[in-house]
């Protein structure tokens, strides 16, 4: 019954014809969209551990500890005000500009710092993709979810200091939730997408501190940018009104401050947040999970 | 010069029929290492990047020059060659970390790779870092609660005090590497690659880490194990296969390849 070695019946065979025979598949074959995104989900508590890890490493060796958390945006925002408010008293008609200041600069920060460490996401961690099989995907995602408490730190020291300027507390405080959860989606996709370029082209890392600091300057961090619409031709005025991070800034701005200025309406903004995080999440994911094989080359 | 050995493997083999687990064809790996470049100025680069001549700080090694075999369930095989000849590159390969650029290879399930290079968290504490590594490799939150206290206990990092609650930075790169095998061995797998793991740690974490790949190699369809140590491939592999600048060399019974590579290897 049992076939020898010399009359075995798999001799003569291809590699890809004994393979299928036995039901072997190909070493690190990509999944498909659907069964990633069950791995990714199965792997939702590495995902949160790494975040958690992260934070804490972070911060691991300055004796504060985790109090730089808040200490950095508060920092930030002294820094700010010191400059603008004060010194350049740059206050371009605006009631509470501290407030709306820190606005800009917290939400900012949320996205530039995902997106940064999301470039170096898949490049800062071959040691961890060349050793253990899991999907890449997690990584990008950890940093988006690393920030995301930082961003909860820094929103504690912002709504303080709404409160301190003499804002009121409103109903409308609750759209922060939906406001920064579509920044959440929005910067997780663009986490994604810029790992997976800042893992073929290595000079993004170099750049992208230039990029981030023009699309700051676009989105009215420091000042309003209905001072872009008179100095720019009118279709570049409607591509800056509808940049992204512009729009999650004004939706929070919208959402604490009573008198801020917005450059459109409040439901036009809201379509523009919605549209956006649409966009960036599933664009960036897909467009990541395309190059899921090629992770481990370098 | 030494001729390539035929032998068919898989004489050890006590199925009835052999089932294959790990199918490589004609496999090539090259990998690209960024940076590679040694002074060059400002100057050159902007010519070259002119000129559009190829990249000079890119340069690619090809590690893996078309190597065919096919492991079978139950195999235990060593895999031997000078340092720099492809062996951990194939094993990372295999267990589909890095793609093949030519060529392919077939695996039955997810092979594991227990190596000593998976990077760790230096910052954290080694219990953190068991934590974070046994979720990596897939395990429930349940079965790293239950699990952790055992890893810590197997790597001996506490039998000098409490380091296990100590940032990784401040072990010894003894108690790093067992740490790190530790935590790979924890799990059991299918297809089983060991690169270089029982070289790490004293005698007494040897014995130990060398009874529980055999505890693994039980449990496993089939082992492949990169070492440099001639004895332990004697010891627990029956097929070995010999790679050289990223060719086999031979593949064949331990018993007659070793011979060979300890004739080459003192030349």
């Amino acid at each position: 019954m049992a076939p020898t070695a010399v009359a075995d019946p798999d001799s003569g065979l291809t590699g890809a014809e004994l393979a299928a025979r036995y039901g072997l598949t190909v070493a690190g074959e990509r999944p498909t969209l659907v069964g990633y995104t069950k791995q990714l989900w199965s792997y939702r508590h590495f995902i949160s551990a790494y975040a958690n890890a992260k934070l804490v490493a972070m911060f691991a060796t300055a004796r504060l500890g985790r109090v730089w958390q808040v200490l950095t945006p508060l920092t930030n925002a002294a820094i700010y005000y010191l400059i603008f408010g004060v010194i350049l008293n740059t206050q371009n008609g605006i009631d509470n500009f501290i407030a709306y200041l820190c606005v800009g600069l917290f939400v900012f920060n949320f996205s530039q710092t995902v997106v940064l460490g999301g470039t170096q996401s898949i490049t800062g961690n071959l040691g961890l993709i060349r050793a253990l099989h899991f999907p890449r995907a997690a990584l990008p995602t950890a940093v988006t979810l690393t920030q995301f408490q930082s961003l909860i730190s820094a929103m504690v020291v912002l709504i303080a200091i709404v409160l301190v300027t003499g804002e009121p507390i409103t109903l409308q405080w609750l759209l922060l939730v939906p406001a920064l959860l579509l920044q959440s989606v929005f910067n997780a996709g663009i986490a994604l997408g810029m790992a997976r370029l800042g893992s073929k082209v290595t000079d993004l890392k170099q750049l992208m501190p230039f990029v981030m600091r023009t699309w700051m300057y676009g989105s009215g961090v420091l000042y309003s940018v209905d001072n872009f619409a008179e100095n720019l031709p009118a279709w570049a005025a409607t591509l800056v009104e509808a940049n992204p991070l512009l729009v999650y800034i004004e939706l929070v701005r919208h959402a604490l401050l009573e008198n801020a200025p917005l450059t459109s309406a409040a439901p036009r903004l809201w379509l523009l947040a919605f549209g956006w995080a649409l966009l960036a999440g599933i664009g960036g994911y897909v467009y990541f999970w395309r190059g899921e094989q090629e992770y481990g080359r370098g | 010069m030494v001729e390539q050995h035929e032998i068919s493997p898989g004489v050890t083999s006590t199925a009835d029929r052999r089932i294959p687990t790990v199918i490589a064809d004609n496999v090539h790996l090259i990998y690209r290492v960024h940076g590679a470049a040694s002074g060059t100025t400002p100057v050159a680069t902007l010519k070259r990047i002119v000129s559009r001549a190829p990249q000079a700080n890119v340069r690619e090694v090809h590690a893996v020059k078309g190597v065919s075999f096919t492991a079978y369930r139950g195999e235990a095989i060593g895999l031997i060659g000078s340092n720099g000849s492809g062996k951990s590159t194939l094993l990372r390969a295999i267990a589909g970390l890095m793609p093949t650029n030519r060529g392919a290879i077939y695996t039955q399930g997810q092979p594991s790779l227990l190596g000593v290079n998976a990077a760790l968290l230096n910052d954290l504490s080694g219990e953190r870092n068991v934590v974070l590594g046994c979720l990596a490799m897939g395990m429930s939150p349940e079965q790293v609660r239950k699990l952790t206290p055992e890893i810590i206990e197997f790597s001996g990092i506490n039998e000098r005090g409490d380091f296990a609650s100590l940032p990784m930075r401040t072990y010894s790169s003894g108690m790093a590497a067992r740490l790190r095998f530790s935590i790979a061995a924890a799990k059991k797998h299918d297809v089983l690659l060991i690169d270089e793991a029982l070289a790490t740690g004293d005698v007494r974490f040897r014995r130990r880490s060398e009874a529980r790949v055999r505890e693994l190699r039980a449990e496993a369809g089939t082992i492949f194990l990169v070492s440099h140590g001639i004895g332990t491939i004697r010891d627990t592999c029956e097929r070995t296969i010999w790679l050289e600048s990223g060719e086999i060399r031979a593949d064949g019974p331990t018993g007659l390849v070793v011979p060979e590579y300890e004739k080459f290897m003192k030349k």
